[in-house]
């Protein structure tokens, strides 16, 4: 025979998947609260976001092509999702030259320096926002103002700040002026980060990524449901003190964190099991810093803690296997 | 709820393009090669030599030790040579040419049409005369059969479970042997039950033929402890282990042989070469073999003379197609690229798929993003992400611990993987040098 045959070992088929199409369905599972977030805070949403993602995907490819001097990768659509997750998680008002360097410390120490996609431990976009957060405290919470549709007022606090602020004072949480009310946290009427507001657009995004099959329902539910049981025990022991679990659920970070930043591939656990040990520990961290930590938020450090801990679970924590005992 | 195996399993688009072709009986070549190692076990030892003539049905090779088996002429004619020539496996084996002249069949064999179902021998003389024909697994891993009817010391088994299944793309050889050949295959399953001393069996069929199993269904009313169980259409659903619990729920423990949970697994095809063997005294030296690909002009089932060149099988169904770039022995899961159209039809060829020069090629190679689906897909519960890096870094006493010998290969993580790794290439040199310390470690 006159033509050579491609030898190989089985399998000879391929699935129709690839990295890209996974990357590029969680960019359209983050549209619609990136939409909103533009309605609320209007262009300075969409100008965070142009600038973080092109930061992030111009820093990786200059790292990777000057410093490691490998075949830059950028078009898998990583550090895009990285860019926008990291527009998510700071203010609207932020300046555009912080937002560059929570891009560098995103993409620069928290992925790159690992050697890259699919190595890196912590997630690169709370690297980011964690890393800014400590360097600047006060341009990082400075909230652009909102209108509230239940209360007649110009909040620029967020609900959970707010309700931290007036515990350690002693205000019961009944007396709490201009605390959004269940509806407008659900629907996103609040002020935040600018990705985090609308938890009903996070959890559409979350539904869209579980029928795609990119995450599973694992990591978002044992986190909620954590969320819910732990703060709702302190909730029913003093309603004053501990606000409902279900606030806990809508307020701040917590619904992004779970469906977007916890659920990252390449940092959480491989299997069910250790997946649901994963999400139960983000839970119980994120509420314990709430209530009793110093800042009013937990669920960076939380997911970032528990990043830590996912090599371990990897290794202790292994799948059923058929016909073992 | 359609019955399906617990863990893991892919669906990947099942190409059945020759399922409505009946089987033709393909002309017989002008010569064949056939190797004496067609089996699992010791191979063959040739007991012809040049010059000799021989008949079709004839022994030309005789069964070395307790697991192995007879191999039989599968033509008529002179033998021209005993040498190497590459089977399926890419490397040279040692087999038998014979140039063939007319078609003379040993006497003793009985060609009738007719469908002969009752059934005179006792259980041990059924299993000598399986053992004599030398009937293998038909499903691609060609076990004697023999050796699998009488279980080890102290193990008893309870049920037979007939694997219709064909759960890998594009073959359909099983498909049509169960529509065109049911009340021999009923008659041989029987014979089968009468061996191993069952009262039971249960023929698992993907869902995917409902015809097969409206068939066969319809024919085990009229005969006792034989029933017929639609499985989900779910590769690996044929796997063995896969299909015992599917059907029975029972688990084979890591490391043991179905017999542990009171299985034994046999294909159609094989209780279709069983019933030829007893009933009516025909060895194993043809078979159905699918010929197929979305190239092909005539995607069709031959019945096959066993040591017929690949070429041969081509020109039946309508020849090379020009932008062949991979010829598969078996199924695009888990069959072999041949290197060459010489290699011969063997006992475990179920089918030959030629695939077009852009469906040959893998894609790049990326990073692992760590998505875990490969964990997932695995439906023996292992970690294949991990058992790569083990075999890539040569990791070989955790890759033990992780259990890289329970792998079926069945190549679903492969297959699912979106960087497109090479997961199943790694994993096998890792089982293969697992195997090996486990060995030297018994001596």
């Amino acid at each position: 025979m006159s033509k050579l045959l491609t030898v190989s070992p089985s399998p000879h088929v391929h699935s129709s998947d690839s990295t890209q199409k996974i990357m590029y369905r969680v960019i359209y599972a983050m549209i619609p609260a990136l939409a909103w977030s533009v309605f609320m805070f209007g262009v300075d949403a969409l100008r965070v976001t142009l600038i973080a993602v092109a930061a992030c995907v111009a820093f990786e490819y200059l790292i990777q092509k000057y410093l490691m001097k490998v075949t830059p990768s950028v078009t898998d659509g990583s550090a895009i999702i990285t860019g926008i997750l990291l527009a998510f998680n700071v203010p609207s008002s932020l300046p555009w030259w912080i937002i560059l360097i929570g891009a560098l410390a995103s993409m620069g120490i928290g992925k790159l320096s690992f050697g890259g996609l699919g190595s890196n431990i912590f997630n690169p976009a709370l690297v980011g926002r964690v890393f800014l957060l400590l360097s600047f405290p006060v341009q990082m919470t400075s909230w652009p103002g909102i209108k509230l549709a239940s209360v007649d007022a110009v909040s620029a606090a967020t609900p959970l700040a707010l309700i931290k602020e007036s515990v350690k004072n002693g205000v019961p949480i009944s007396k709490i002026q201009g605390l959004p009310d269940l509806t407008d946290m659900a629907l996103g009427m609040n002020a935040g980060s600018l990705g985090e507001v609308s938890a009903f657009l996070l959890v559409l995004g979350g539904i869209y990524m579980i029928w795609k099959k990119v995450i599973t329902w694992h990591i978002p539910v044992s986190i909620l449901a954590t969320v819910l049981v732990f703060s709702g025990i302190f909730w029913m022991i003093n309603p004053e003190m501990y606000v409902n679990p279900v606030y806990h659920i809508m307020a701040g970070g917590l619904m992004l964190g779970a469906v977007f930043m916890a659920t990252d591939m390449v940092t959480s656990p491989m299997n069910p099991k250790a997946q649901i040990i994963y999400g139960i520990g983000i839970g119980l961290i994120t509420i314990n810093i709430r209530m009793f930590g110093a800042y009013p938020e937990g669920i960076s450090f939380a997911i970032l803690i528990m990043n830590a801990v996912t090599p371990l679970l990897n290794y202790y924590i292994k799948p059923k296997r058929f016909g073992g005992q | 709820m359609l019955k399906t195996f617990k863990i893991g399993g892919v669906h990947p688009p099942e190409n059945k393009l020759s399922k409505d072709r009946k089987i033709e009986v393909l002309s017989i070549p002008s010569a064949v090669f056939i190797p004496v190692a067609q089996h699992i076990g010791a191979p063959a030892t040739p007991v012809v030599k040049k010059g000799d003539k021989v008949k079709v049905g004839q022994i030309i090779a005789q069964s070395s030790s307790f697991v192995s088996t007879n191999i039989h002429s599968s033509v008529s004619g002179t033998v021209k040579k005993i040498d190497f020539s590459a089977d399926s496996s890419g490397y040279p084996k040692q087999g038998i040419f014979i140039d063939v002249e007319s078609d003379e069949w040993m006497e003793d064999i009985d060609r009738s049409e007719t469908l002969v179902s009752e059934i005179s021998l006792d259980g041990a003389e059924i299993v000598r005369k399986i053992q004599d024909s030398g009937i293998v697994g038909l499903g691609g891993a060609t076990f004697p059969t023999h050796v699998k009817l009488v279980p080890p010391k102290g193990m008893k088994a309870e049920v037979l479970l007939i694997n219709g299944v064909e759960c890998e793309p594009y073959l359909t050889s099983d498909h049509r042997l169960m529509l065109e050949k049911a009340d021999e295959i009923m008659v041989g399953i029987q014979l089968l039950m009468k061996a191993m001393n069952v009262d039971k069996a249960v023929i698992g069929i993907e869902n995917n033929k409902p015809d097969a199993i409206e068939l066969l269904s319809e024919k085990c009313k009229s005969v006792a402890g034989i029933s017929v169980v639609a499985l989900k259409v779910q590769y690996p659903q044929g796997g063995e282990k896969q299909l015992i619990n599917a059907v029975t729920g029972r688990e084979v423990p890591s490391g043991a042989l179905p017999i542990a949970v009171g299985a034994v697994v046999s294909n159609v095809g094989t209780a279709f070469a069983v019933y030829e063997a007893v009933q009516k005294n025909k060895p194993l030296f043809e078979r159905v073999v699918t010929i197929t690909g979305k190239g092909v002009s005539q995607p069709s089932n031959f019945l096959v003379r066993i040591g017929t060149a690949t070429s041969e099988l081509v020109e039946a169904a309508g020849g090379l197609p020009e932008n062949t770039g991979k010829i598969i022995s078996g199924g695009p899961m888990m069959g072999r690229a041949i290197s060459s159209l010489d290699v011969p039809v063997t006992k475990g060829t179920s089918g030959i798929l030629l695939m077009k020069q852009e469906e040959s090629k893998r894609e790049e190679i990326i990073a692992c993003i760590r998505c875990s689906r490969c964990v997932s897909v695995c439906p023996m519960g292992l970690e294949p992400f991990l058992l790569m890096t083990l075999g890539e870094k040569q990791i070989f006493d955790r890759a033990e611990k992780e259990k890289v010998m329970d792998c079926i290969e069945c190549g679903s993580c492969s297959y699912t993987c979106p960087s497109n790794r090479p997961l199943l290439d790694y994993i096998r040199f890792g089982k293969g040098k697992v195997g090996q310390i486990i060995r030297s470690r018994k001596k």
